[in-house]
């Protein structure tokens, strides 16, 4: 009995430990390689071989068809698929995983375009310059950016999206052209009791997106070219201003809080939105779903700024290419594949996605398809990328605390802002 | 148990053979080998999967994250860190631009760790307050032999049968503005959008899943009590309040304070159902949240605050054990021995 009851405290401990180690399961060796990081990234160029594209969930079966065709024009250098999960979060621990073992069959990725700048700097992407060099020429500058570290090309832009202004044309006859002025149509909101304008507001990276929007459309900034902590400035109090001053005014109505992009969607088609800021993917929902109330009446404009149209937060997907790849030649031809007129043609009409291309957007078979694309192409031309950093997750914890506080008026815009500033300075210095 | 069960045997063998004194040591001797062979094959599965990544973690919580090198814009080891990962959370001490240390600005995660072990432990309480309360009342009823009882409880199971995020998911639409919550109740109430809403909607949800759980340990505890005590206690004109508290409680309180262990444990390290729900917004931000977003800013950081989630658990099941009787080994040789 005595054995047994000092038995137990370990056996608890045993279980406890198990559980902690499944928390603990994506911390194995966390080393990073900033040294070897030129080694690996010398080695291998002229390789040609087969080759594994690393991409998330597949939704609109892009990717397979693409691969069959380079594959048939390519049969000593073929392509293997290796489909991640649908989640984000998920995807990027997958891919920082297998970096870390430095896995030589994760040759090419697709990568959201807020991770290019920690992966670069971790010396994990092989820079697309000399004999992997990969044209940028005729795609739009913001996507060019995002793909851009240190002024390096570390990935090739592969798709983009935008924030698109999607308003009532029975109710608005001219879109606003200004933040100003769409607040100014906030009457005839009210004459309707419906709610004027929503964004996405729950705090996630939709908020950052939203923040970024506001910031960066009167003219602040979130961090400069250098990657830092720039926000503390007058443009960037005024931008976030705006959206507090129009939560607090009712202008947003009191529920957009608790909006994700899908929320606001619904709110939009059943009629209560006067404004609703969303991305591509909802026009052809709104156009199409029973539930829609405004298939007929809904209208798109660029996002409205403090002079003219406002700056998008950028979205989208750039493909890398692992240092590990041993095959880097064959990888610098399926980048090059990947981001050809033809493909780009084929994302669009296939997958919805929107092209990185500039031409593809005045592209009248292109805009028969997807209405949305000169919109678009406005909202892209003005968009700012996400702040480019290595330290993503801490700026935008950084961000959508802070403006989620500012929002809900537990704190001052300037104090927000200041302490956004404090936390974004304190991710760097570690 | 198994001392006990091996007793017979080995009174049985000596009884048989008579053997010298000598050759039985031998013979114990070589059977310990035995036995130790037999459970390595288990010591080292054990030592791989549990003690490597534990010491793994703590040796990772005292080395510094990596940091950026300006010259080169790459990422550089971070080398030996001392306590400075511990400080980072206890006194919520942040890396000053300039080096040195400043409070952790709002918005970072550094700011939240106390908040959060707040939370946790608000959570923890009340939910497994609600919990026992509430399981304690369906035992009850579930005790009772009437029609369909095995029916009440394969229902009762359902909620626990139900994956934990499949739950949150259910339940954050249910909490959503335009749900059924507020339409059932004709209200306005911004569920996830304002901190005790929040709080709430994640404790209603916890107790919804979890209370089927803890009636069924109860249940288990309830009817290892013999129907003669009871009888007994009729016959002596005890009250149905007196039964209960003179016979129920005592008798089932082996079984209740082991399961109310398990919830404790299980609510400190709830993760799932506030990451689903909220994301952590408005006061709800519980330790394992914590520790899943900073293992995306830095593995060793991380490792520190799981390491400290850790200790903070063992000591709260420590305390059970020890002050206040829990115990799963003893309630389960109590529970042979009533049989």
């Amino acid at each position: 009995m005595k054995s047994k009851k000092f038995l137990l405290p370990a056996a608890v401990a045993g279980v406890l430990a198990l559980s902690l180690t499944a928390c603990g399961g994506g911390g194995g060796g966390g080393g990073t390689s900033s040294g070897g990081a030129s080694g690996d990234a010398a080695n291998n160029l002229d390789g040609r071989g087969p080759i594994t594209y690393v991409q998330g969930k597949d939704n609109s079966n892009v990717v397979r068809p693409l691969i069959e065709k380079w594959n048939a024009a390519h049969p000593d250098e073929k392509v293997t698929f290796k489909e991640q999960s649908d989640q984000a979060d998920q995807q990027h621990d997958d891919l920082v995983q297998n970096f870390q073992a430095k896995n030589a069959n994760y040759d090419v990725m697709s990568v959201d375009l807020i991770w290019v700048a920690e992966f670069a700097a971790k010396g994990w992407l092989q820079p697309l310059k000399d004999k992997t060099a990969i044209s940028t020429d005729g795609m739009l500058e913001s996507t060019v950016k995002s793909a851009t570290y240190n002024n390096t090309l570390y990935a090739a832009p592969q798709s983009s999206d935008g924030g698109i202004l999607y308003y009532r044309g029975d109710l608005v006859p001219n879109p606003p052209k200004t933040w100003d002025e769409m607040m100014g149509m906030c009457e005839i909101a009210k004459q309707n009791n419906i709610g004027c304008y929503a964004g996405q507001f729950q705090k996630y990276e939709g908020l950052t997106v939203n923040a970024a929007e506001a910031i960066n459309s009167a003219g602040g900034k979130i961090v400069d070219d250098s990657g830092k902590a720039a926000v503390n400035s007058a443009e960037a109090k005024a931008g976030l201003t705006n959206l507090v001053n129009a939560y607090k005014d009712g202008n947003i109505p009191t529920e957009a809080i608790t909006f994700q992009e899908e929320q606001g969607r619904q709110a939009f088609e059943a009629g209560k939105l006067l404004f609703h800021r969303n991305w591509p993917y909802v026009y052809n929902l709104a156009k199409t779903d029973g539930s829609s109330t405004v298939k007929d009446t809904f209208k798109m404009a660029p996002l409205p700024g403090k002079d003219g149209p406002g700056a998008s937060s950028l979205g989208g997907h750039n493909i890398a290419m692992s240092v590990y790849s041993k095959n880097k030649a064959t990888v610098a031809d399926f980048i090059k594949f990947i981001t050809s007129e033809e493909t780009q043609r084929f994302y669009a009409t296939q997958g919805s996605l929107a092209p990185v291309l500039t031409k593809l957007y005045d592209d009248q078979e292109l805009v028969t398809k997807l209405p949305y694309l000169p919109v678009l192409k406005t909202s892209i031309e003005n968009a700012v990328p996400r702040p480019v950093t290595p330290f993503y997750p801490a700026v935008t914890k950084a961000v959508q605390d802070n403006a989620y506080a500012a929002l809900k008026g537990e704190k001052t815009v300037d104090s927000a802002i200041s302490d956004m500033q404090a936390a974004i300075e304190s991710a760097g210095a570690k | 148990m198994s001392t006990e069960l091996q007793k017979p045997d080995a009174t049985a063998a000596t009884g048989h053979t008579m053997p010298s004194r000598e050759s039985a040591d031998r013979k114990q001797l070589t059977q310990g080998r035995w036995a130790y062979t037999l459970l390595a094959p288990s010591l080292i599965l054990l030592a791989i999967v549990i003690i490597y990544p534990v010491l793994n973690a703590i040796i990772m919580s005292f080395q510094k994250d990596s940091g950026l090198d300006p010259a080169t814009g790459f990422f550089s080891e971070g080398g030996p860190a001392g306590f400075e990962n511990y400080t980072h959370w206890l006194l919520q001490q942040c890396t000053a631009p300039g080096g040195g240390s400043l409070a952790c600005p709002p918005g970072t995660l550094g700011a939240q760790f106390w908040d959060s072990m707040g939370t946790t432990f608000f959570f923890t309480v009340v939910t497994v307050a609600f919990e026992t309360v509430l399981g304690f009342w369906m035992a009850v009823i579930m005790a009772r032999a009437f029609r369909g009882r095995s029916l009440i409880r394969a229902a009762v199971l359902v909620p626990w049968a139900i994956p934990t995020a499949v739950t949150a998911k259910l339940w954050f639409f249910i909490f959503a503005f335009e749900g059924i919550a507020n339409k059932l109740f004709g209200t306005q109430i911004l569920w996830t959008g304002s901190e005790w809403p929040a709080k709430w909607a994640i404790i209603i949800a916890d107790v919804w899943k979890t209370t089927p759980f803890m009636a069924l340990l109860i249940l288990a505890g309830l009817q290892l009590i013999p129907d003669e005590v009871y009888e007994a206690a009729k016959v002596d004109g005890a009250s149905t309040w007196q039964r209960f508290r003179l016979i129920t409680l005592p008798l089932v309180k082996p079984a209740l304070m082991v399961a109310i262990l398990f919830r404790v444990l299980d609510a400190l390290r709830m993760y799932d159902l506030p990451a689903i729900m909220t994301q952590g917004a408005n006061g709800t931000t519980t330790l394992s949240i914590l520790v899943v977003q900073q293992i995306r800013q830095g593995f060793n950081t991380a490792a520190a605050l799981s390491t400290i989630t850790f200790l903070v658990i063992f000591l709260v099941a420590f305390i059970f054990v020890r002050f206040l009787g829990a115990n799963a080994v003893d309630a389960a040789t109590s529970s042979g021995k009533a049989k």
